[in-house]
Formats: C-alpha cells, structure tokens, sequence
C-alpha cells in the first residue's frame, strides 16, 4: 500500500464533481427561468426563488466547486509529494461527511431552513459537520504534506495549504452563533434556527469580510493550485516563474483579506473601513493578474497545442475569464461605480464570469484530464465532445455576462434617472420590464451552459465504461527532487 | 467623532492608531516585499534559468523575472492607493485633506434635489387640491410620484389587486374621498385589526355574512340572516349597531359597496374565521407636504374624487343642498 496512490477518494470526488456540477446549474437554469415566467414552479414553496436561490449557489460553491477541490487536491498533493494519502479512513470520512452536508443542505434550504447570511445560509447543525470534516480533510491534507518524499512543497499545494487554513478561520468566525433551542423554542423548526453573535454594522462586516474571502480563497487560491498542477501537465511546459509565483501568492493571500468591505459601501459601515476596503481591492488586481500572467506564459513555447487540443482551451480560456473578472471586480469597488453597479444584476454578471468563466471550466478541464488516468485510461473516450462542451461552454459564459452587464448597467442609470422636476423617471416595475429581453439571453446561456456538463457526463459515461477503475496507482521512481 | 453619526466610529484612541499602524505597515511591507522580489533581470538575449526541482515527473519551473508592465502597474496601484489615502478618510480618525465623508454627500446631493423638487412643487403647495388635479404639469409628476411610491401595492394603473390593495380609480372608499380625506390616508396611512374567529364556528360566521349582506340590502339568506342578527352583537363594538362602523376610528362601513377584502359571502366569511391584518404605512415623514399634495391631487382626479361637502347650508342655494348631502351620505 505504501508505494501507491489512494486513487480512490479522489475518483468518488471526481465523479461527484460532474454529478453536482449538473445538480447546481440546473437549479440556476430553474431560478433563472423563474425570473421570466414567475409561476413556472406552480407557486410551490418547496421550489420558490428565495429556497432554490441559497441551493444553486451552495451546490455550485461548495458541491461542485467544493469535490473539484477535494479531488485535485487530493491528488495533486500525493503527486507531487510522491507519497500516499497519510490515511484512507480518513479519506473515506471526508468523502462520506462532505456528501451528506451537501444532501442535509439541499433538504434544508427545499424547507426553508436558513440562517439569512449569504453563501452561509446552512444552519448550525451542519455548520458543525463542515467544521469537523473540514478538519478531518485539513489532517489529511498537511499531514500528507509532512510525509512526503520531495524536499520542497510544489507551488500548487502552498495555495490549497493557504485555502485550507484560510476557509477554516472564515467558516469558524463567520458562524459564531446562538442555536435558537438555548433560549428555550420548543418548535421543531426552532430546533435549527440559530442567530449570529455579531449584530448591526458588525455583523454586516464580519459577514462580508467572510464572503469577500470564500471568494478569494475558495473560489480563487485554491483553484489557482488547481491551475498550477493541470496546465504544466497538460501543457508539457515548466511554470513561466518561480519568482513571480511567489510574489503573487504571498501578496495576493495578503492583500485578499482586506477587500471585504468593498460589499458595503454607502452603507452604515464607518467610512474609513469602506475607503480601505476599495483601496486594497484595487490594489488586488496586480496579484491576481499575476497568477494569470504565470498560467498564460506557461505555454509559451506550446502555444500551437491550444489549437488541437480542448482541455488546454478549457484551462487557458478560465485564466482569461479570471483575469477579466479579476480586473472588473475592483473596478466594481471604486466607489462611484459601486453608486451604479451595486444592487443591479451587474454584480449577478460579474459573478458569473468568475464562477462559469473560471472556476467551472478549470475545474472542468481538469476532470476531463484528471477522470480518464483515474479509469486507467491515456484520455477522455471522445475528444471531440470536449471541443464541442467547451464552445457551448465559452459562448454559454460570453452570453451571460454580456447580457448582465447590460442588464445591469440599464438598471443602475435607469434607478437613478430623474425629470426635471425631480421625480423618478422610472418606477421599480419599469425598469424590470425593460430587464426581460436580457433575462431571457441570460436563460439562453445558462441553458448552453448546463447542456454542455450533459455532454461531458455522456462522455465521462463512456470512459468509465471502456475504463477499469484504479483504487490504488503505483508512485513512479522519483526523477529528482 | 464624524459630524452626522450618532455613534462615534472609536470608543477609544487605541483603535485610532491600530487602523492607522496596520494599515501603514502593510502598505510598507507590501512595498518592501515587491522592491525585494524585484531586483532580478535577465540579459538581452539570455533564457531564464530551469529551477532545479522537478515533481510528478516532468513537473518544473523555470525561473523568469516579473514582468515589467506587471511590477509598474503593481507599484501604479500602491501609490493611488496611498493618495487615496491621504485625500479620502481610511487612516483611522484621520478625515482625509478632503474631508469628505458619504453622510455629507448624501446630504448635499438631497439639498441640491430637493432644492429642484421644491422650485416647481412649492406653487402648487398653497392651490387646492382639486385646482392641483386639474394642472397636467401636477397631474404629471403625480403620475411619476404615484408610480415611486404607491404603485406597489395599487397598481401601476392604480386599480389595486381585486383583494388586498384597494381600487383607487373607482366611486366607492373605504375612508372617504375628498380631499382633505385622501390626503389624511396618504400622511397618517391606516391600520387596521380585526380579531380572528370572534364568533367562534363558522356556522355562526355565516350567519353573520347574511345578515351583514342584509344591512346593506343585498341579495342574502333571510333566515341565515335571522340568525346571524344577534351574534352580529360581537361586531357591533367596531361596526356599530348599525354596521356602518366609524370612518374616522378606521372601522369600515359594511352597509356599503365598498369592500376592501370582498363582500361575496365566501369573502365575509372567510373575513369573520381568519380576521384581516390590513394596513397603509403613513407617508407624512417620508415625503413631506409638497409631494402629498400632488399625490392627493392625482389619486382625487383619477375618477373617483369627491367635492368635500358643502361647509354649512347656504341660504342662497337651496337646490345645491340636497345634492351636497346626498353626495355626503354616499361619501363613505
């Protein structure tokens, strides 16, 4: 056992990945359709808008998101560390644990249970369970770290290594709160109803200088050592520099933590913690694009494989999409923007091209490296399908967030119009009105979005079909290390 | 403490000066950082080196100095950053050389509209509102203030849902429509409770929805009614004995036309089993004088206005009289 590879958990978590994948954004083409035809889901509570809304963006986050994560991870750091997984029951836990916080957060958000802050609306009993399996994952993880058999830590495992410890601090912090049943409700709803300790302004900050960073570190640093495994990989090409990425990942874990009051501006958040927050999220822009930079460059010299070869197309084009939400999102924090953009489905856009843009197709293009060698297999069963999932995907993403820009850009200055006499221009009901045609273009993308992770089940079908499942992969003779 | 703010932002100079230490530090250690990292340069001509570790096999580094257009717009942003700093408050109780703050210019940007606002309101101010209904530039802006404020709930076309939200374009009022009473609906706004299950079976409820739609002299159940007409007792506290409830306390009439939940059977009975929970929010502190005054204007001329009552019988118009409290009985 000692000289392999668990491949195991990593396989589960790679499958799940897809499966999630489709579970979260059909519920986003569900919600999305609910905004053009409001009655689509019969008025059933179960279904409406403000339940599904907390379930698409958990099971795209933490679901989807969260299994691509654990499976590259996971692997990644076994790789490049040359040593197996410091313990499989340990593995199987959080494999096990993370599947049912993801089922017990379906169910609960379906009945309405929540705590009312965003992307940590799940209440406090599961609160607990991610607690605990997070730290199960985090013993795995270092402790894997710590019997390894290279003499330096790959770059890729210092940013899930930042990620791990970094989401722990948020998770804990964030969800410091008072279950309801201590202050004696007896109703069985109550028994998960919880609130923050933290309230007004201060909770407001605290929520948000946890929502910035599940950004920055869930969303962003460990996906960039997902980044740093898979294009080398699959580029054949050493990273572009050493150096820079060590000066964009000290600075941009440094830098990351102050953003999160950008969320609050003009609002009852003392002015200079706003003013630190737009300066230091602008400043982010140079670590971020330097993680692009370091992507990008990596395939110099192999620049005509982006021609013949869709996993690479996936990678690089995410780093695109992760270098231009990178450099909107603080554009979108200067706080004369922030007067237009805030509260308008600019934000739902901006979003969007980071969670489609980035974090789905790298996650994407490195399942589809990751699934076939898990199978003991060279690739994917059809190569093709990946070119025709990654247009669908590309002009899926390109549809949304044009359409959303505009969307949101019409509602902000269409908000703020007034007559000459001083009255709005507008009403609220208006400006919705005009917002329809964009709905729908969103609706069309997410729909191009969503049938292009049909195709790559179909295709992960086939390959697991044609494959034999590998538990256990020897570890190659170190070159040198 | 920040001129505007009810509470001040620190409750003791330490926090002062840990804002300003930790943000100066980490601004001047990201500097140091970057100045450190940056010294490297290649030749002309020569090829960054290979980093001498390898991992999974092929996986290598090569060791290329930051890019240059990076490491300027790195610095760029730092030193906006600072000026930002030094103009805008950030640094602890520091205000910034500009001395802005959001609570001021949330102040002057109202003045400065509200300055506007008033240049073409205060004429209409003073006018009677029936006078106001009849200006299409206050009809106008009536129309664009109906469609901010009260749209939400009667309808862009003011015709309320049929249900909760009451008809405003049409004859019938729940709390009267003159004048002088839709501008009191607009500023102190309505609530109004009604008690669930008063009567205790839906049986009797039923009873009591007959003999209620017998007062008003609707079609009804003449012995349902019969019935109902002592239980009607557990009403006649709000409602009056007669039912025609009291305008000003906010008790409807239920002798009349107007119904804000229905007046099917079906809609009383369910009225009387789960109570009602109604309410308009008072607009008074909201929106100020000027802008009631176009609002009652344009909810008064939308159809349904009513001429207030003629202020006492006036020898000289006999034949005006009977019309006036005819018109005054149906004003409900």
């Amino acid at each position: 056992m000692e000289a392999t590879y668990n491949y195991k958990v990593v396989r589960q978590f790679a499958i799940m990945t897809v499966v999630w994948g489709i579970v979260g954004m059909l519920v986003g083409v569900i919600i999305a359709a609910q905004l053009i035809w409001p009655d689509i889901t019969l008025q059933l509570p179960w279904l409406s808008f403000g339940r599904l809304r907390p379930l698409h963006t958990n099971a795209v986050i933490f679901a989807f998101g969260g299994c691509g994560l654990f499976a590259a991870s996971l692997y990644v750091v076994q790789r490049t560390c040359q040593t197996r997984l410091i313990s499989d029951g340990l593995a199987a836990f959080v494999f096990w644990g993370w599947q049912l916080i993801i089922l017990s957060a379906a169910v609960s958000f379906v009945l309405g249970i929540t705590s009312g802050k965003e992307y940590a609306e799940l209440e406090w009993p599961i609160d607990l369970m991610i607690a605990v399996v997070w730290i199960a994952y985090a013993i795995l993880y270092f402790g894997t770290i710590m019997k390894r058999k290279t003499s330096h830590i790959y770059v890729a495992n210092w940013f899930f290594g930042a990620y791990i410890i970094t989401i722990t601090l948020l998770h804990v912090v964030n969800n410091i709160e008072l279950p309801w049943i201590l202050g004696g409700s007896t109703s069985l709803f109550g028994m998960f109803k919880s609130y923050p300790v933290y309230s007004g302004v201060q909770d407001a900050m605290v929520q948000w200088w946890y929502g910035h960073n599940a950004v920055g570190f869930f969303l962003t640093t460990a996906f960039l050592g997902m980044m740093y495994y898979f294009i080398p990989k699959q580029a054949g090409r050493p990273i572009f520099s050493y150096r820079l990425s060590i000066v964009h990942f000290w600075s941009l874990n440094f830098i990351y933590m102050w953003a999160g009051p950008h969320h609050l501006l003009y609002s009852a958040l003392p002015d200079w913690a706003q003013s630190l927050g737009m300066v230091f999220s602008l400043m982010l822009i140079a670590p971020s694009w330097g993680g692009m930079m370091n992507g990008i460059m990596t395939l110099s010299g192999a620049w005509h494989k982006l021609r013949t070869d869709p996993i690479l197309k996936f990678l690089i084009t995410s780093l695109s999409f992760y270098g231009m939400s990178t450099f909107e999102g603080p554009m979108m924090s200067v706080k004369t923007v922030n007067a237009l953009s805030h509260f308008t489905d600019w934000t739902i856009g901006h979003v969007h091209s980071g969670a489609m843009g980035w974090v789905a197709m790298v996650t994407i293009g490195s399942m589809y490296y990751l699934i076939p060698r898990l199978f003991g297999r060279e690739e994917m069963w059809s190569t093709r399908l990946i070119n025709v999932h990654f247009w669908w995907s590309t002009i899926g993403v390109v549809l949304y967030i044009a359409s959303m820009w505009i969307a949101g850009v019409a509602e902000g200055l269409m908000w703020r119009a007034t007559n000459a006499d001083g009255t709005l221009t507008y009403s609220f009901a208006q400006v919705v009105n005009a917002i329809y045609p964009f709905y729908t273009i969103r609706l069309v993308g997410g729909v191009m979005f969503f049938l292009g992770m049909l195709l790559m089940a179909y295709n992960v079908w086939k390959t697991v079909a044609a494959g034999k499942a590998v538990n256990d992969a020897a570890i190659p003779q170190a070159v040198h290390a | 403490m920040i001129e505007g703010y009810a509470v001040p932002d620190f409750v003791s100079d330490f926090w002062n000066y840990y804002v300003i230490a930790i943000t100066v530090i980490s601004i001047l250690g990201v500097m140091w950082f970057l100045k450190q990292q940056s010294g490297q340069k290649l030749a002309p001509g020569e090829k960054a080196a290979l980093m001498e570790h390898a991992w999974d096999g092929d996986l290598q580094e090569l060791n290329n100095p930051l890019p240059k257009w990076w490491l300027y717009m790195f610095w760029g942003l730092i030193f906006f950053s600072i000026i930002y700093l030094v103009l805008f408050p950030g640094l602890g109780k520091f205000p910034g050389v500009l001395n802005w703050t959001s609570a001021a210019q949330y102040t002057d940007e109202k003045t400065r509209i509200d300055a506007d606002f008033n240049k073409v309101m205060e004429p209409f101010l003073h006018e009677d509102v029936m006078k106001v209904a009849a200006d299409p530039t206050a009809k106008e802006m009536g129309n664009h203030l109906f469609l901010t404020y009260c749209s939400q709930c009667h309808g862009s076309n003011a015709q309320g849902d049929g249900k909760n939200f009451p008809n405003l374009s049409d004859k019938t009022w729940l709390f009267g429509g003159d004048p002088d009473s839709i501008k009191a609906s607009i500023s102190a706004g309505h609530s109004a409770e009604m008690p669930a299950n008063l009567l205790g079976d839906e049986k009797s409820a039923k009873e009591v929805a007959n003999y209620v739609l017998s007062l008003g002299g609707k079609p009804h159940d003449a012995a349902l009614a019969e019935a109902g007409k002592t239980k009607f007792a557990a009403c006649a506290g709000c409602h009056g004995e007669d039912g025609k409830g009291n305008a000003a306390a906010g008790f409807p009439n239920l002798t009349d036309d107007a119904w804000q939940y229905g007046g099917s059977e079906a809609a009383i009975v369910e009225t009387i089993m789960k109570g009602r929970k109604g309410g308009m929010p008072a607009f008074q502190d909201m929106l100020g004088d000027a802008k009631i005054q176009l609002l009652t204007a344009y909810v008064w001329g939308l159809g349904g206005g009513q001429t207030p009552a003629a202020p006492a019988p006036v020898a000289a118009a006999p034949a005006a009289a009977p019309a006036a409290a005819a018109e005054a009985a149906q004003a409900k």
